[in-house]
């Protein structure tokens, strides 16, 4: 038996830790820990809840655009705001660009050394490589011998000099890379092409946005971009033919390189598809709505909740009061005792330290190991992200994810239990992005209608002003990040925020255990996850990656004080 | 370092680039540096022949904002060449091996100490409890960046948090987070890149100079490189012809708004901020913070989110805007106000004889350039 330590865990955001117990070959226990903690809302305690965005997305600047949305949402929700048409499809170009970029970063930059061997594609045949390209995606036009040829030499010539940068100290040659040589290269050549395409198609960001990451355009009550046919100076004819021309080359991207990537990878490491399950349950949010009545149902991406894998009944209904969080196992401790679970409206404040001394070799993991705080839904541990997502639109019967769930497992030649997997968090994402990338040019052009037929409103003033606020206020803002369900509460008094905090994606998934003893997604997860050499565990980077871990998101601390306020309802 | 490293003749080769191509790319970072224009020559010869440099980019806390800046490098396939430059030997958001084979990555650099290396530092470093509050490998950030920044050829700190604590360190700054100068004090070749994130642009340009001159750029008290944080916002503004008009944005998305008129009343800290944002923009120059609409918040101020917060709220005590000489006296005001608690750090003697006493743009402003204090 031996326990293994991966810290850092790199190619995520953040600082990830993991201990993993190892008998014969298997995983057979695993800890998940946090190791940074900043402190966010206490920070913004006492300012102006108009400006809690502008700090708030600043948790994360991968996820750059998301807790500002949520921030946003919850102000307006306090508030009773109702945000113009124009502000609605801004916020969803915004939002779904953000899914397409961070997806594809997530798959080419973070996720695929876990599958792809660089060093083998210094040796696979460029000639080959062009046919194996044309045959897993016909119209995708860098095919030639060439053009592989190329990209093998400048990887040679970038290995040549001994300086192989972040590439050093890989897994390479490791027995659990199965593609062949050509196919390292064809992932090695999308590597390149992915990191130049991912700066193109921000831009769309910052012509709405001024810049990426952390955009500037935000504001409660819509946003901060003009709409105007007729000014230089707003979104116009000119910005939204770019937007389009940018939107197009995404699609393209996503339905030429990503897709046909995805499958063809997959095709190797199907064994994958039985590992990494995790704890079986599911939580989404729902988000992009498509109207302006803030019901559940206008929401394209369907809020539900699903239990124990069961996606042969529609989701169950999302009700926020069953969230809580336990501290048992994090460094934090509740007045009343660390082993009940507070809903986040009557949760505590108080960090506490008490891990090993730095420098230390392993964390106490019986006691708390860990600056996550542990969710639960209805007592239960929730897995987030894009499979959640998927899965619940599936099992809600909306059929275009359907369509792309059974063709992919056509394609693999699996059945949907193929989904609660590593191989299915993986391309459950995938699936996601084409969705998505097929949604942004229909908003961009509704922007465009909307400007044309002169409804050129970008936000609603009416409670701009403070002076126009209830002495006290409370409401909380719903959004799918990338990485999942993420919500933030806000309670508002004497026009300032009394109260503020975040229950993120990577905190559900990353969660340590509650106080009944119950692992976290990431946790279960690792659980039977085969480790071939304990000093390379590139099998556990795999299941964790297919999680897409974003650290500095998901540590922060709930400060709530006081009786609960009567409060308006609104969806979003 | 290899000897047989590959030349740039043929990495440009490779990526189909040409020559031309390349020595414009130059002319661009010559005029980003401010320097003369024959030395897009020089800064062309040193990228052709030089080495590739190790670097170390550390993150601390920090949201990786910074990093993400970094891969959106403008003038895309060109600035590649610069970073091929670099061999970036550790990055914990893109390198590919974790855990103890990540630390060996490190501990090679720091071990090769006939090889000068470059550090990056992103994201701020907790102090308060023996620096428990961020640890990488069982160790505390505040001993990584001890270990590692004083064994650096010179460390760039980049984004508000690596250069003053940024948001960690804001009121109250419960781990009391820090910046790389208070975290590692005295060293010698420091570069802080303030702005939430830094301009990958600069960046850019910084590490061009550095491969081009073996030296760093001039830079002001603070550290930042003058040729990025020695103009006001405001005397660059595309908008500032609204601002001496006296036309201002009076509510969000009225026709004022949408004409593009100044958004001082609507909050902005463009008076007050000094940068090259206006000149440099974002995303390959696609656009910037005043250009889309919002005001500037003044993320590469000094302690920002204490002293140019509320976002929305003007700047006091300004009387008789509209007026062309009003714009500088904003800019002194503002960061009087600011400097009121100062506390100067002691910056290595060897920047400060580098140092410029005063912008030598248009002799119109005299940026403060003061450590402050929250107050």
């Amino acid at each position: 038996m031996a326990k293994i330590v991966i810290d850092p865990v790199t190619r995520i955001e953040g600082h990830l830790r993991l201990e993993v117990q190892v008998e014969n070959g298997r995983v057979t226990d695993a800890w998940s820990s946090s190791t940074m903690f900043r402190g966010m809302e206490l920070v913004l305690k006492g300012r102006d809840p108009r400006d809690a965005w502008v700090f708030a997305q600043r948790i994360c600047g991968v996820c750059t655009t998301v807790h500002a949305l949520a921030s946003v949402r919850a102000v307006e929700n306090a508030l009773g705001i109702v945000i113009p048409d124009n502000a609605r499809l801004i916020r969803n170009i915004i939002e779904c660009t953000q899914y397409i970029q961070d997806h594809v970063i997530h798959f080419y930059h973070l996720h695929a050394l876990d599958w792809v061997d660089i060093v083998s594609a210094l040796s696979a045949d460029p000639a080959a490589t062009a046919e194996l390209q044309k045959a897993v995606s016909p119209t995708w036009a860098k095919a030639s011998p060439a053009y592989f040829k190329a990209v093998q030499d400048r990887v040679k010539t970038f290995a040549g000099g001994g300086q192989l940068g972040p590439f050093n100290n890989g897994y390479w040659g490791h027995p659990a890379y199965k593609l062949p040589p050509e196919a390292n290269l064809m992932a090695v050549a999308h590597y390149l092409e992915a990191l130049d395409w991912q700066r193109e198609i921000i831009k769309i960001h910052a012509i709405l946005g001024a810049k990426n990451p952390h955009l500037q355009t935000y504001l409660v009550g819509g946003m901060a971009i003009p709409v105007d046919p007729n000014t230089q100076k707003a979104i116009n004819d000119s910005r939204i033919g770019r937007m389009r021309e940018l939107a197009k080359s995404a699609l393209e991207f996503v339905q030429q390189v990503y897709i046909p990537d995805l499958l063809a990878v997959a095709g190797f490491y199907k064994d994958w598809a039985a590992i990494g399950g995790g704890v079986g349950n599911f939580l989404a949010y729902g988000d992009y709505p498509q109207s302006n009545d803030g019901s559940v149902e206008s929401l394209l991406l369907p809020r539900g909740v699903i239990l124990n894998k069961d996606i042969s009944k529609a989701p169950g209904v999302v009700s926020q009061e069953k969230v809580s969080e336990y501290v048992t196992h994090s460094w934090y401790t509740y007045a009343g005792g660390d082993e009940a679970a507070l809903h986040p409206f009557q949760g505590e404040t108080a960090p506490k330290y008490t891990g090993p001394q730095p420098p230390f070799d392993f964390l106490n993991t019986d006691a708390k190991y860990s600056w996550l705080k542990t969710p639960r839904y209805d007592g239960q541990p929730m897995e987030v992200g894009p499979l959640a997502r998927m899965l619940v639109a599936y099992a809600a019967g909306k059929q275009r994810p359907k369509e792309l769930v059974g063709l992919a497992l056509t394609t693999l030649g699996v059945g949907p239990e193929a989904l609660f997997s590593t191989l299915g968090r993986t391309a459950a994402r995938g699936l996601e992005t084409l969705l998505m990338a097929e949604q942004l040019l229909g908003w961009i052009g509704e922007l465009e209608q909307n400007m044309g037929s002169g409804k050129l409103d970008i936000h609603n003033g009416e409670k701009w002003s403070p002076g126009s606020w209830p002495a006290e206020a409370e409401g909380w803002g719903f959004t799918e990040a990338p990485r999942g369900a993420l919500g933030h509460w806000v309670r508002i008094k004497d026009g300032k925020i009394a109260n503020y905090q975040a229950v993120v994606p990577t905190t559900w998934n990353g969660s340590p255990r509650d106080a009944k003893g119950v692992r976290g997604p990431y946790e279960s997860a690792l659980i039977d996850t085969p480790v071939a050499d304990p000093e390379r565990p590139l099998e556990i980077l795999r299941t964790v990656h297919s999680f897409d871990p974003c650290m500095a998101c998901s540590v922060h601390v709930v400060n709530t004080h006081g009786t609960e306020l009567t409060r308006i309802e609104v969806t979003k | 370092m290899p000897v047989d490293a590959p030349s740039l003749e043929a990495r440009l080769a490779a990526r189909g680039i040409s020559r031309r191509q390349f020595l414009k790319f130059c002319g661009v970072l010559t005029a980003t540096l401010a320097l003369p224009e024959g030395y897009a020559q020089k800064i062309a010869h040193a990228l052709e022949t030089g080495p590739r440099l190790p670097v170390v980019w550390l993150e601390f806390q920090d949201c990786a904002g910074n990093t993400e800046s970094f891969l959106r490098a403008s003038t895309p396939t060109v600035a590649e060449i610069v970073l091929e430059q670099i061999s970036l030997d550790y990055h914990e958001t893109i390198m590919a091996p974790a855990g103890h084979a990540a630390e060996k990555s490190l501990d090679a650099v720091l071990a090769n100490t006939g090889q000068p290396f470059l550090a990056i530092v992103e994201g701020s470093i907790p102090t308060k409890d023996g620096g428990i509050y961020c640890t990488i490998g069982g160790k505390t950030a505040l001993s990584i960046a001890e270990n590692v920044c004083r064994k650096a050829a010179a460390t760039i700190a980049v984004g508000a948090c690596a250069w003053d604590g940024g948001w960690p360190g804001a009121n109250p700054n419960p781990t009391g987070a820090v910046g790389v100068k208070t975290a590692v004090p005295g060293l010698k070749s420091l570069v802080n890149m303030p702005g939430c994130p830094m301009n990958v642009t600069n960046l850019t340009a910084v590490l061009a100079h550095f491969l081009t001159f073996k030296d760093l750029p001039a830079l002001d008290q603070e550290g930042r490189p003058l040729f990025a944080y020695g103009q006001l916002i405001h005397n660059n503004c595309e908008r500032r012809g609204h601002f001496d008009a006296g036309r201002f944005v009076e509510s969000w998305g009225d026709e004022s708004h949408r004409m593009g008129y100044c958004l001082y009343k609507m909050g902005c800290k463009g008076p007050q901020t000094y940068s090259n944002c206006p000149a440099v923009g974002w995303n390959d120059g696609t656009s910037w913070p005043i250009g889309a609409g919002h005001g500037c918040v003044g993320c590469m101020s000094p302690h920002f989110w204490d002293n140019t917060i509320p976002v929305y709220e003007r700047l006091p005590h300004i009387e008789g805007f509209g007026v062309e000489a009003t714009a500088d006296k904003v800019g002194m005001t503002a960061l009087g106000v600011v400097a009121a608690g100062v506390v100067v750090h002691g910056v290595a003697s060897a920047i400060r004889a580098k140092s410029s006493p005063q912008a030598t743009h248009d002799g119109s402003e005299v940026p403060v350039h003061t450590t402050t204090k929250k107050g």
